[in-house]
Formats: C-alpha cells, structure tokens, sequence
C-alpha cells in the first residue's frame, strides 16, 4: 500500500470525539459483515464436512451434538474418487497454465519488441477479440473440438485434454498485460544486449523473461485460477467422466451422494484455491486490482 | 504500401526472401506462430464460423445447408424467448440494485479505516476464491427450504417463518442474484480499492481548507473521483449479467417453470438438450444476436459516459 495516500477523514478530523465514535462503529460493522460473509459460509462448510447427514440436517448449526465424524472426508477422497478428480483438475490447470504462458509471452515480445511490419494489424486483430462476448465462440468452438481443421474428418479432440488447453491459450487479455509490461521494460538495457551481439531468442529467454517475473506472476494467478473454475466448457467437450475436473463432476455426483459425504467433497475442491490465496494473497490482491486499472 | 509511394526507398532495399530472413523476419515470425495459430484456430476462426452459421442448418450429422434468415426467424417465433430476454433482464435489474452500490460503500469504508485493512480485503476476496460452482451446490444447500435449512433456521431466530427460495417462482431469481453477489463482490472491492488508493491527497487537503466536513468530502471529492471506474465497472457488470449461465443452470436448470431460464440457457438448450439433435443454426443465431445487441449496448454507453466524464 502506497504510504502517503490518505482518504476522506483527515487527522484533523479524527481528533473529534464523534468522528472516533462513527469510526469505531465503521469497524464493527466491517468485521462484522466480512467475517459473517467471506469467512461464516467456508467455517460452516469446514464444519458440516465432518458432520454425520442427519446433524446438518436437524440443526445445522449445532457444533457436533453427535460427535465428529472424520470419515466423510476419507469416503469423499476415495468412493466417490474425488481424489482422481482432484488430479484431473490439476492437471488441466497446469497445461492451461503452460499454454498460456507460451503464447501470452511470445506472443507480446513479438507485438513488443520484434515488431514485424505486420506487427500493428496483428495487435489489432488479437485485442478485438476482446470486444466479442465469449457467448458467440461457444457453439462454432465446440464444433471446432469435435472436428478439428487439417487433422482428418475422423480425429476428435473430444475428451482430450487439449480440447482445454488451447481455447484457453486464445486469451487477448493475457497478451496485452505482459505486452504493456514488455513495452515498459527500459529499452537501454534491450539495446545493450543486441549491441552485446544476443540474438532474439537469448534476448526473449535470458533477459525479459527475467525481468519480468512479476507480471508472469500475475498472469500464472489468472491462468490457474480460470482452469480451476471453468464448468461449462470442460463439460461440454470432457463427456468421459474419468477424465473430468471437480468442477464437472461435482454436480454430477451431487445425486447419487449422501449429503455430509457431499459437502465433505466440497470442502476437498475448496480447501486448494483458499490456502493457495492465503499463502500468495499479495500476488492475489494485486492481480485483482491490475485487472481493474486494465480495464479502466 | 511503402513500395508504391516510395520507389527510392525499394531499389535501395529490396525485401527478398532471403534479405527477409536476415533482417530477422523468420526468427519473428516463429515468436508470432503460437499466437497467430491459437487464434486462428480457437478464436478468429470460430467467430466468423458463427456469423456463417446462424444462416445454416447444420447438426454435424448432414452437410450444412444455407437457409438465409430462418434461423432467426425460428428464435424469434420461439415462445421462449421472451421470457428468457425477461427473466436476463430481470437478473441484470436485481443485480444491479442489490450488487452495484453494495462493493463501492464496502471499499470506501474499508479505505478509510486505519488498521485491519489487509484483513478485511483478505476476508472480503475469500468468496472470489471460492470456485463458483462449489459456491452454487453449497448455496443451494444453505437455501434447503424445509424449516431446518441454513438460512431458514437464521430467519427463524429472528421470527420469520421459512421461505420457499429456489422452490418458488418468484423467490428463486432474487435467491440466484443474492448468491452472484456474494460471489463476485469481493473481486469489485478490491478494484474500487486500487482506485480509492490513486485519488490525489491534494484535493482532500484542497476541500479542508475550504472547510469540507467528511460527508462534503465525499460527495464532492471521493465519488467524482471514482467515477470513471464506476462507469467501467457498470458496463462490465451489465455485459456479465447478460450473459448469466453458472447460477441458473446449476440451481433450478431455468425452473421452477422457466422462471429462472436465461438466455444464455436458452442458447445451451438449443445446440445441447436438444433430442433431436444439437440445433446449431438457432443457437449461433442467438448468441450473435446476443453479441450484436451487447455491442450496441457498449458503443452506445462509452459515447454517453464519455460526454458525461469530460463535462
């Protein structure tokens, strides 16, 4: 947080016994509201997760009347094999990440730095695609995935991991981040490496990649946190359910589930994205708020 | 166009195959072939595939045949429709009453506060961490409506009898919007924040010597201050209403009676519920109606803000 900042109420102000008293109720009220809010709906989950079905649903919010029972959790992980959901998911992250990153880098170093003279129309017709709602590319997309260009009339990428990855490489947003970091960068020190005699490829990899961890860093937030949230494109072209993420299967298996076995699996597919925010929260925030200014 | 304007300029340089990859064409032209490709492929190529659509009828299992307008003409016959396009506007209303002004009041006490900040955004971003479809089934739970559900036991402490929510016509949109708004709120707070932080310290310090007192400060600094951000953040909430899918698919499926179905639903039932096969043409006709009218919407909007923000 920049330092000399300040807002609306001034020292001058807070020397006045009813501007201390508002401020105090200012600060029940934010507790107050947040916890009950971020935090109330993820302790009840934690709690009902270890709670025998007929406790939750008697008196949801009792503390154990009934003792506690650990294992939901173990039946979520291994019967209804959250834990082969939970890799599938990983997984999909992981390669939406790599992807990502390929072309989001590359991608701006070349609108950045290269600059090929059809760099311009290039740039122009990647940021347009962020003016096209995402509504538009779902159907001609799918049927893109089911019969892919110069791959044969019988090759399908249907429940292949690509059929992920790549749509979500096609990410203009991603681009213009790192491409106004790169166009940021000092151009003395790009200079300097070529007049050194590097060549595009060390110039790219050994010098504003490095330079650049903190955007990558936020892109990387981005990528991951997309792949783990997507629901309706990975159900759409991931039909086999073994090769399915959380997100898919969990509504799927929501009818066949007993409810504290449910809500146990629930709380595994939210346990990783909420430790991953606590131990990375600036990272986090700052992406959050980046996104903002980008798009102001 | 170079070569045509400036003869001089090409007889001393001319771009061969051989003097374009020497200046460095190829290496650049491999730096630009993933995203040339991906785009091509998995975004250029299925947008111009969809205007091309919407005038086909197509099921992927017979070869597409060009059908002008009809596509069209058989969404806009479709009862549905009308309903849908209300039930998205309705969505967007609610949630712009209940969702718009709740994040900008949340920041601006949040930025006033001397300590505990970093903890309250923490708490406050907790919700958008959560993955949105464990946010929905979880939710849906809280909204069980027998008297022991969640939130029914907590209106019961405070003597209001149950509540039907997802279960009835008219609860169950209000209940979906109350949902989204948890959901997303978080994420405005934090961006409200980021432009609470860039407003200039001499203008407070301005408004003080003129005598503002705290509600004058306000109105007259912080808000005229935010209001490029409010006016960005509007228009994005307006387009991500629009195209609301998440919350009715997986909490009523568009019931009870429609009175949840979205148009975006409408969209997912036409090209994959759909018994006879998926109707691609109908599909693709909706959603670049859809996309055109959200153009509009947003070209419209910017020319008006725009005025509004330099007056």
């Amino acid at each position: 947080m920049i330092e000399d900042s300040r807002g609306i109420v001034s020292e001058a102000d807070l020397r006045q016994p009813r501007v201390r008293r508002g401020m105090r109720v200012v600060h029940v009220f934010l507790s107050v509201t947040l916890v009950l809010a971020g935090l109330g709906p993820l302790l009840w989950l934690a709690k009902a997760a270890v709670t025998p079905t007929q406790d939750t649903l008697r008196e949801p919010f009792a503390l154990w009347p009934n003792g506690i029972d650990w294992a939901n959790l173990s039946t979520a992980w291994n019967d209804i094999h959250i834990d082969q959901y939970f890799f599938n998911t990983v997984v999909i992250a992981l390669g939406a990440w790599v992807f990502q990153m390929l072309v989001a880098t590359t991608g701006a170093y070349t609108l950045s730095v290269l600059q090929p003279r059809y760099h311009r129309v290039l740039g122009s017709l990647v940021l347009a695609t962020l003016f096209i709602p995402s509504v538009v590319l779902l159907v001609p997309l799918y049927l893109t995935v089911v019969s892919p260009p110069f791959l044969g009339r019988d090759y399908s990428l249907l429940n292949n991991y690509l059929a992920v990855w790549l749509p979500m490489a096609a990410n203009a947003f991603n681009i213009l981040l790192v491409k106004r970091f790169f166009d940021n960068l000092p151009r003395e020190v790009i200079e300097a490496a070529q007049t050194d005699g590097a060549g595009p490829f060390r110039l790219f990899w050994s010098i504003i990649l490095p330079m650049s961890k903190p955007i990558l860093g936020v892109v990387s937030v981005f990528a991951v946190i997309a792949a783990w949230k997507d629901f309706l494109w990975p159900l759409l072209v991931l039909p086999d359910p073994a090769v399915q993420p959380l997100s898919v299967r969990l509504p799927a298996v929501q009818s066949q589930t007993e409810l504290d076995v449910f809500l146990a699996a629930l709380a595994i597919a939210t346990i990783i994205p909420v430790v991953m925010f606590l131990l990375f929260q600036r990272v986090f925030l700052r992406s959050a708020g980046l996104g903002g200014a980008v798009k102001g | 166009m170079t070569t045509t304007h400036a003869p001089a300029a090409t007889a001393r340089r001319r771009r061969t195959p051989r003097t374009w990859v020497k200046s460095g064409g190829l290496t650049a032209l491999a730096f630009a072939l993933p995203m040339i490709l991906i785009f091509t492929v998995f975004s250029w190529g299925p947008i111009v595939r969809s205007v091309v659509m919407s005038f086909q009828k197509t099921n992927l299992l017979q070869p597409a045949e060009f059908v002008g307008f009809d596509n069209f003409i058989a969404v806009l016959n479709d009862p549905l429709l009308g309903t849908a396009v209300l039930n998205t506007l309705y969505f967007a209303a609610l949630a712009l009453v209940m969702g718009f002004p709740i994040p900008i009041l949340m920041a601006v006490l949040m930025s006033e506060v001397r300590r505990g900040k970093g903890i309250y955004s923490a708490l406050a971003y907790l919700p958008v961490v959560v993955p949105p479809v464990v946010a929905v089934l979880l939710w849906k739970v809280f909204y069980d409506a027998s008297p022991n559900g969640v939130f029914n036991t907590v209106l019961g402490w405070v003597g209001i009898g149950p509540q039907p929510w997802l279960q009835s016509q008219a609860q169950a949109m209000p209940s979906l919007v109350i949902e989204a708004t948890w959901a997303a709120a978080g994420g405005s707070i934090i961006i409200y924040l980021a432009a609470l932080l860039a407003v200039p310290p001499e203008l407070y310090d301005a408004a003080e010597v003129d005598g503002a007192s705290i509600w004058r400060k306000a109105w007259h600094v912080t808000l005229p201050q935010l209001r490029g951000v409010i006016f960005v953040m509007l228009i994005l909430q307006i387009l991500a209403t629009a195209q609301i899918f998440l919350e009715p698919f997986l909490f009523t499926g568009g019931g009870p009676v429609n009175s949840t179905t979205t148009v975006l639903l409408l969209i997912y039932r036409y090209a994959f519920q759909n018994s006879l096969g998926g109707n691609y043409g109908m599909a693709t006709a909706l959603s670049v109606m859809l996309a055109i009218f959200l153009a509009l919407l947003s070209w419209i909007y910017f020319r008006l803000t725009a005025r509004w923000s330099t007056s």
